[in-house]
């Protein structure tokens, strides 16, 4: 099933009755089927006149306690900003989807996750925040779809399924069975604040869908009320998935489908020996950042990838807090990146004792090459030298060199013995002749003493 | 163990349909498989193309990016994705409309004549389905029954009329060689 198909089959199987919408790509398919689909379930598909009307709509079913969902991509996003807002303030459950295209403007129709800023950080005007969920496959936003009505109706709140063009388009093998056999959380509140033009009684009073408080220390009163929900949402309902991080040294950080394609990044630096792990948020708001910080124990390193310049890098930041450098790479106005520009990125981020363990490694080896090749050389030698020696020829040549050395040595020995006789007499000569000059010298030297003593 | 098939040709020639009924035939025997289209401002005429990934483990990427396995349909797809191939890889391309173009020398090429063969059979809009038939006998994707009680699922009751043609000219591109 198509992505967007799957999360209108999805909407529909969690007990979503009314849909609300204006048609903008990559995200057609899903007002598409539920044209067709709304009617065989007795539900109400309209396409309204713009987004601004759609999200009105969608505004007042919630409101009236129905489980309503809208879907739009990046531009169509912006304009229902006003009413997500209003939403909020008014506390009205309700799902928007919205399948992300390339911006700024109107941008481009490819896939992007440039509205990171937008979903997470609340969009509209005022002081608040939304759940948003982003499924990294066509299962996951069968899954997510339904877990958001849950999430909608347990805290009065609108949630907002951020998938991109990508998840959108793509088939992939669903369940649908699992989808259709769920039944909504158990946990959930009968809806006696909605106003379904009921008479007051005491356990529903008459009710009221308002976002208006002109006193502001009830408005900051109300506030105050919606960040207590805010707080009991991120302590509960915070999603990630963890990916090879027992002993990562480089975090990838990625969602959606960014995730997917650095999961096959992942793999392939794994098979070079590289420890790099992954973390991927399932709630971008809430942001796991206690499973980011669980993982400074191992990591060196973190790589945020995104389809925008760097986006959700500001809250892997926050979370990292400057313990460790975060590094980004990404693509983004409807770009995907590839596999192997993410590989080539988490190569460059080799920390620096791996790249001297590496060249240690390198050296180590080549030396080991050396000295196999010398003991190779020495080998081959011995064996030449063992050839040669007990070659006949050598050895008979050996044999007669013997001989005549023998030989030599014998006149050698000859000659020796005739020059010591000769040098013995000639010495002896020497000596004689030597004896007699100092003799003759003394005596002379006493002739002159005894003239010098007469004078 | 991971396939990546890349579809390309004209929108209309059935491109999308060849990856889907790859995509499901593998998800009959148990893969996991993703069907990627091309999408944007296209139309009939224009161009099309999807990725297929066929897989025993969870698929990463669902892009395809350096095919391993290209089928072109027309010339313009083959001049763009040619290049981009992977060394080793497997060719097949519609060589009924596509003539006097420089092959690559370094993967696996397997001349398709598509629109020949589903003229010969009778029906041009088989055209398709020869070239699905070669990329079965070429890649073994998936056990030729598989691929037939996909075929018959996907034409319903109302085309089951249809499925001989159909399955005559899969057979038919199976038979061919590189």
């Amino acid at each position: 099933m198509k992505g967007n198909e799957a999360i209108a089959e999805a909407a529909i199987q969690a007990g979503c009755r009314f849909f609300f919408g204006y048609p903008i790509t990559p995200q057609n398919q899903i007002p598409e089927y539920m044209s067709k689909r709304m009617p065989q379930v007795g539900g109400c598909f309209l396409q309204s006149e713009s987004e601004v009307a759609a999200i009105n709509m969608v505004y007042g079913a919630g409101g009236a306690g129905a489980r309503v969902m809208t879907s739009s991509s990046s531009p169509g996003i912006s304009l229902k900003q006003e009413g997500i807002s209003y939403i909020v303030g008014a506390e009205v459950p309700c799902v928007i989807v919205n399948m992300v295209r390339g911006g700024p403007g109107l941008g481009s129709i490819q896939p992007a996750q440039s509205d990171y800023y937008q979903a997470t950080r609340g969009g509209g005007h005022g002081d608040y925040r939304m759940p948003v969920l982003a499924p990294g496959s066509v299962q996951e936003a069968v899954t997510l779809t339904q877990d958001a009505f849950d999430l909608a109706d347990r805290y009065r709140t609108p949630v907002m399924v951020l998938g991109d063009g990508l998840i959108g388009q793509m088939m992939e093998p669903v369940d649908m069975e699992q989808a259709a056999d769920r039944k909504p959380a158990d946990d959930l509140a009968e809806k006696t604040w909605a106003a379904t033009g009921h008479k007051a009684t005491e356990e529903a009073p008459r009710a009221i869908i308002n976002s208006l408080y002109i006193d502001p220390v009830v408005l900051e009163q109300h506030c105050l009320k919606l960040q207590a929900k805010y707080d009991a949402i991120e302590a509960a309902e915070c999603r990630w998935q963890e990916e090879m991080l027992e002993d990562a040294e480089i975090v990838i950080v990625a969602y959606g489908t960014t995730a997917r394609i650095a999961r096959s990044a992942m793999r392939k630096c794994r098979e070079m020996g590289l420890k790099v792990g992954m973390i991927r948020p399932i709630t971008l708001w809430p942001f796991p950042e206690a499973a980011i910080r669980a993982t400074l124990k191992t990591a060196k390193k973190y790589l945020c990838v995104e389809m925008s310049t760097g986006q959700m890098i500001d809250d892997v930041k926050l979370a990292v807090n400057g313990e460790r450098p975060v590094e980004f790479y990404g693509r983004t106005g409807g770009m995907v990146p590839t596999v192997n520009e993410i590989v080539e990125k988490l190569e460059s981020m080799k920390t620096a004792p791996d790249a001297v363990e590496q060249l240690i490694g390198k050296t180590g080896a080549a030396l080991d090459q050396v000295a196999g090749a010398a003991q190779k050389t020495f080998a081959s030698l011995g064996q030449k030298i063992e050839q040669k020696v007990n070659d006949p020829a050598f050895v008979q040549k050996t044999e007669d060199l013997k001989q005549k050395t023998g030989e030599l040595a014998g006149k050698a020995m000859d000659g020796l013995a005739k020059g010591a006789t000769l040098l013995g007499e000639g010495l002896t000569k020497a000596f004689g002749a030597l004896n007699n000059l100092v003799s003759g010298n003394n005596a002379a030297t006493e002739e002159k003493n005894d003239k010098e003593g007469q004078d | 163990m991971e396939k990546q098939f890349l579809i390309a040709g004209f929108g209309g020639q059935g491109v999308l349909l060849i990856g889907q009924l790859i995509a499901k035939t593998a998800m009959r025997e148990e893969y996991e498989v993703s069907w990627m289209p091309s999408y944007g401002p296209e139309m009939r005429g224009g161009e099309a193309n999807c990725a297929v990934v066929v897989s025993d483990e969870e698929i990463g990427s669902p892009l395809v990016t350096e095919p391993p396995v290209l089928v072109a349909m027309n010339k313009p797809s083959l001049a763009k994705f040619m290049p981009k191939m992977a060394a080793g890889g497997v060719l097949l391309y519609n060589a009924s409309l596509i003539e006097d173009v420089e092959l690559r020398d370094d993967v696996t090429v397997i001349p398709v004549p598509c629109n020949q063969i589903a003229e010969e059979l009778g029906n041009q809009r088989t055209a398709n389905m020869v070239m699905l038939g070669a990329v079965l006998g070429a890649t073994e994707f998936a056990k030729p029954e598989s691929l037939k009680e996909t075929l018959r699922e996907w034409l319903g009751e109302k085309r089951a009329s249809m499925l001989d043609i159909n399955w005559q000219a899969i057979e038919r591109g199976a038979a061919l060689k590189a």
